[in-house]
């Protein structure tokens, strides 16, 4: 009997995320911009505002002894990072004009792009190559290098990096937002407090600024809240990565498609891998696939273990070894899943949260740094006014390259949904007309309004060797991820459901949370329980998107990625 | 300069410590292939042929500090300093254990000297001796040499057996005057037992118990194990979450990290995040019903079979095979 | 009383460490931060401080490391220090055990402390013992591995876990206490403390301000060397039994107990 996970909502309330202030006056911490999330988005404003300032005196008196605070959930800002990624030079160059390309923190400048479609046994090289792909003058970077390269530069100018630090409710008075919460620390599994318990603060600041990234726990349930919801509801894919030293540096940018991704709409499963050149030793190799595929039992990490041994895949990994692993998802809503206003008295959102991200072409760290910069400008201009209206903002995002390029691929995910020849079809007339074709606004579904069936996707993965491929429980060690045994449980799921949507969270964590029952796993039963291990967590947010809700663990707990 | 001196701890009554025998023995061994005696420091007032019989593992000297308190490290350091200075030692070995470090650690900064911890296996080179040490979480060995004399070596737990050679050892009673810090610090009381307080990481024999026992009760099964082996128990992550045992017995990455002589892991699987707590151990079996499992990757004997059915029959049969 | 509470700098345990092939010593490129065990002794001396039984005046976090050891520093400050001490000198990298516990028994002679409190181990170092080699330069009693500190009439009463079980141990000020992890639960800093941390006196001190004689230091003070590095011997690989015959599966276990003298 096929049921959708949207049939089996999280427990959990957004309202709950949403409030006044609760300290008493004199214990609040005041800044003067509290900025959620130490990302692209969130490090790339804090910069730009402390360049701004810098001819801003009456201003910077105004904000302060501390004029702009990151607060970041990760170890370091980060540590939660993960992406390809081939970055658009655009914003770096505008947020450091001085700054030679050498001391950026990226591995090389793109001059080799390739496309191959995947069958069991060959590779294609699909010329002329789609023109989404191509990545020419762009640069590989790891965005977690990113990170923590941005993270210092704000330090240096006077930003107060908060790690280590959750933002786990946002603070609004009479409609105006007036800061965040930061997280408790110290609960044990049942939420009661520990020996060491240190309450969370409220942080109160003039103007906020939303850049939680893909996980958006407060962006979501303030789009609830303030009514900004988009016109199409929120999509995700999920990408699993890992980072391999290998003896043969690799020449160029590749994409693939096809295998072993099933190709009827039946399936529904769009995505393919990409595998960047980190230098002269390493490579990176991710797979990324779309969260409405209809089979149960589909994984991506298990799909990019079996891709791995493709006889093109394998002779690149040759004599390699894997360093790093990671997971985690990307908005794939694009322009209609935008929120239908990107500001409200007192903060505004920017970046992966704001659906800022064009799938098609792969392309998000630039515009979370373009839209940084931007809630920059407005917030430093509005504040000097002592106003917290901070639409201007809006205009900025509207009448930039930002809603440019996802007007243009604003239908372009979709015709996936028609299966991967009539899909890919129509993609590239898309493409080739500027989205004019078939123009009007192809409407989607929230992922967990798809309907769920035990298929057998998963009858062609492999067994782990730990030499190529390698099991979940392994890899998530990898990633760093070091999390309290006995830390709350932050996943909020129903955990008596059908057995396809067990399957579903089992076979979709790429860190192994989710567990049916040994005794459960042959019963026959229609419903199982559902067992969480919360610790395992990497906060990839794929259960979002799957009819769960991620909620925010400890401050510093999860993984630490290096260079992902 | 010549000869290795080593450090005999006691308890209170009098019984050497397996570790320090172990220590002699090894001196002496390296002690004929470098030259010098093989010299042991023993404090408190141990009588004549208890001293001597450390000969038999092949100790050529016992030097007595009688005054000397046994159970805290700086005395030691007063004494043992003074023998290396008098007669001329060039090093200075520990077996494994607390003391041994701490007394290790002062002699390096009275005498100015080199030292290697942790030391697995110790070989002569040039007529020198080498230590070798595990680092960075036993990834890698470093092999470690002394810019000058004399050099401590302080082993890791068991690393050095005894080895009974017959044989009886000169005594030689010492006068040491004690610094004024080492008369500081005063034992109240020693060695005292708590409980069911079994510390894990020094056990020899571990009986660990994952989720293939199936439940709770299954843990009935490893302590009987233990006990007939004479160990202790221990768990994984997954089973202590459950609940099925105390936390004091986890290991792995979240847990403790043990090297015991022997590691027989009941229903686990091996998963890394458990692996990386006991790779070390010098034996480890395993006992899971999935030839699958990763564990069997790294075991050394690794039975494919129900653990209900051998887990109790093994206890049986080595319990026989002990009384018998 | 003064409190001086030594901390140190290493790698996270997430990051794959590895060691520099062509120094012989440990690669600190990558991430950093406050040694774990040393966030216990933090704890420890605020304890001490707010349990009242001996007055505090304050406690000083002391570390000896490269200049962005200030990080730890930091940590120790937003965990309740007062204030930190920086010792760096480019003379003293490559420094073995013996020159640390000389180059850091120097830079806590010129605090002058009554209680110096350490952790049992560093998770890089993997050592032991900085702390007894620190204590006999400053000619204090000491113990390691102390997993409860009482304090009354202006002495400490510690426990530790030795050879034959738990020792009790009566020591007299100024001493040096090194902390096993089983102490306590440490606190984690408020964001107030966090943001404050900066602020604090920070004191930067090369060798010459603490007196240490720079032949005693560094790669050529150190009495030890590394000589090589090499992978550890490889694991024979391991026998497999299919249990069929259960009494003859325990029967061939047993014997293979025996041979290797487990029984």
């Amino acid at each position: 009997m096929p049921t959708s996970p949207s049939e089996f909502p999280p427990p959990f309330d957004p309202a709950d995320v949403i409030g006044p202030p609760t300290d008493a006056e004199d214990e609040r911490i005041e800044v003067g911009i509290a900025i959620v999330g130490g990302g692209p988005a969130g490090l790339a404003c804090a910069n730009k505002i402390m360049q701004l300032l810098e001819n801003e005196p009456e201003l910077t008196e105004k904000l302060g002894e501390v004029p702009v605070a990151v607060i970041e959930k990760g170890k370091v800002a980060g540590a939660h990072l993960l992406s390809g990624a081939n970055m658009k030079p655009s914003a770096m160059e505008e947020l450091f004009p001085d700054l030679p390309k050498e001391e950026w923190p990226v591995f090389q400048e793109v001059t080799k792009d390739a496309v191959y479609l995947l069958t069991s046994k060959a590779a294609l090289p699909l010329k002329p190559m789609p023109p989404n792909f191509r990545n020419h003058g762009n640069y590989v970077t790891s965005v977690s290098k990113l990170g923590r390269f941005l993270s210092d530069k704000a330090e240096e100018a006077g930003v107060y990096i908060l790690s280590e630090t959750a933002a786990t409710k946002l603070l609004v008075e009479d409609r105006v937002v007036k800061g965040i919460r930061s997280g408790d620390r110290g609960r044990g599994k049942e939420g009661e407090e520990l020996g060491n318990f240190e309450p969370g603060s409220d942080v109160v600041a003039k103007a906020t600024v939303l850049a939680e990234g893909t996980v958006g726990h407060l962006t979501y349930a303030a789009y609830d809240y303030f009514d900004m919801h988009g016109a199409d509801p929120m999509r995700w894919e999920l990408g699993v990565k890992e980072v391999w030293e290998v003896p043969k540096p690799l020449d160029r940018v590749i994409h693939t498609m096809g295998w072993p991704l099933r190709k009827s709409p039946r399936y529904n499963e769009f995505g393919g891998t990409f595998i960047y050149p980190m230098g002269e030793d390493k490579l990176c190799i991710g797979l990324v696939a779309g969260l409405d595929y209809t089979d149960a039992t589909f994984s991506v990490h298990d799909a990019l273990q079996l891709i791995k041994t493709h006889p093109f895949i394998k002779n690149l990994l040759e004599g390699g070894k894997r360093v790093a692993w990671g997971a985690k998802t990307i908005p794939s809503g694009g322009y209609f899943a935008m929120p239908k206003r990107l500001a409200v008295p007192g903060m505004v959102v920017a970046g992966d949260a704001a659906s800022m991200v064009n799938v098609p072409t792969l392309k998000g760290v630039h515009y979370a740094m373009h839209a940084g910069m931007y809630a920059a400008e407005t917030i430093v201009e509005s504040l000097k006014q002592d106003s917290v209206n901070f639409e201007a903002y809006d205009e900025k995002v509207h009448k930039s390259l930002i809603e440019k390029d996802l007007f243009e691929s604003r239908n372009m995910r979709q015709p996936f949904s028609k299966g991967f020849f009539l899909g890919g079809a129509m993609a590239s007339a898309m493409t080739v007309t500027k989205g004019n074709f078939p123009g009007g606004h192809w409407k989607q579904e929230h992922d967990s309004e798809v309907e769920m069936e035990l298929g057998k996707a998963s009858d062609m993965y492999v067994k782990p060797d730990n030499e190529l491929t390698f099991a979940k429980l392994d890899s998530v060690f990898l990633s760093g991820n070091a999390t309290r045994d006995d830390a709350p449980n932050h996943v909020r799921i129903q955990t008596k459901v059908p057995r396809e949507i067990a399957q579903t969270w089992v076979s979709m964590c790429p860190a192994q949370v989710y567990e049916i029952p040994d005794e459960q796993l042959e019963n026959g039963a229609a419903e199982v329980d559902v067992h969480v291990t919360a610790s395992n967590c990497v906060q990839c947010g794929a259960i979002t998107a799957k009819g769960g809700r991620l909620t925010l663990p400890e401050g510093g707990d999860g993984p630490l990625y290096q260079e992902t | 300069m010549a000869g290795i001196l080593t450090y005999a701890l006691h308890d209170d009554e009098g019984n050497f410590n397996k570790n320090s025998l172990g220590a002699i023995s090894e001196a002496a061994k390296l002690a004929g292939q470098i030259g010098g005696d093989a010299g042991v420091m023993v404090v408190g007032d141990i009588a004549d042929d208890a001293c001597a019989a450390l000969g038999n593992w092949g100790a050529t000297k016992v030097y007595r500090a009688k005054d000397v308190p046994e159970g805290l490290a700086q005395p030691i350091v007063d004494a043992m300093a003074k023998v290396i200075s008098d007669e001329g030692f060039s090093y200075a070995l520990f077996g494994g254990g607390l003391l041994g470090f701490e007394i290790g650690a002062g002699l390096t900064a009275r005498l100015n000297a080199g030292v290697t911890m942790e030391v697995t296996e110790v070989k002569v080179q040039d007529g020198k001796l080498v230590a070798e040490r595990p680092i960075l979480q036993d990834s890698q060995i470093a092999d470690v040499g002394y810019v000058s004399e004399p050099g401590i070596i302080i082993g890791r737990l068991n690393a050095f057996d005894a080895n009974e050679s017959g044989g009886t050892a000169e005594v030689i009673d010492v006068q040491v005057e004690l610094s004024p810090w080492s008369t500081k610090a005063k034992m109240v009381q020693r060695g005292e037992q708590r409980g069911a307080d079994v510390n894990i990481e020094d056990a020899e024999i571990l009986v660990g118990g994952g989720r293939g026992l199936g439940a709770a009760e299954g843990f009935k099964q490893c302590e009987e194990l233990a006990e007939a082996m004479g160990g202790a128990v221990a768990a994984t992550r997954a089973v202590v979450d459950a609940g099925w045992y105390p936390y004091a017995a986890q290991i792995g990455q979240t847990g403790k990290t043990v090297a015991p002589k022997l590691y027989l892991a009941a229903g686990i699987s091996g998963a890394i995040q458990h692996k990386v707590g006991m790779q070390s151990s010098e034996n480890i079996l395993a006992i899971n019903k999935d030839q699958n499992a990763p564990i069997f990757e790294f075991s050394d004997l690794g039975v494919v079979g129900d653990l209900h059915k051998i887990v109790p029959k093994l206890t049986e049969a080595i319990k026989a095979k002990k009384g018998g | 009383m003064k409190i001086c509470v030594l901390v140190k700098e290493v790698p996270d345990a997430a990051v794959q460490k590895r060691i520099d092939s062509s120094t012989m010593r440990l690669d600190r490129s990558g991430e950093k931060n406050l040694n774990p065990f040393d966030t216990h002794a933090i704890e420890a001396a605020m304890q001490i401080k707010e349990g009242g039984a001996i007055p505090v005046e304050e406690v000083v976090a002391v570390t000896m490391g490269p200049d962005s050891a200030v990080r730890a520093l930091h940590k120790a400050v937003a965990l309740g220090a007062d204030r930190s001490v920086h010792l760096s000198d480019d003379a003293l990298a490559g420094s073995d055990v013996c020159a640390t516990g000389y180059s850091l028994a120097k830079v806590l002679e010129s605090e002058a402390p009554d209680l110096v409190l350490l952790g049992q181990q560093s998770d890089d170092g993997e050592c032991y013992t900085i702390g007894a080699v620190v204590a006999d330069h400053l000619k204090m009693p000491s113990l390691t591995q102390v997993i409860k500190i009482d304090v009354a009439d202006g002495k400490l009463r510690c426990e530790r876990q030795a050879e034959y079980g738990y020792d009790t141990v009566e020591i007299e000020l100024p001493a040096v206490i090194s902390v096993g992890d089983a102490i306590n639960e440490p606190r984690y800093p408020s964001l107030k403390a966090i943001m404050g941390a900066k602020k604090k006196p920070l004191d930067a001190k090369a060798t010459g301000d603490v007196g240490i004689e720079g032949g005693m230091v560094g790669e050529g003070g150190s009495k030890t060397s590394v000589l090589s590095l090499n992978p550890p011997p490889a694991k024979q690989a391991g026998e497999i039994i299919e249990d069929e015959d259960t009494n003859e599966t325990v029967e061939k276990i047993v014997a293979w107990l025996d041979e290797r003298r487990l029984i």
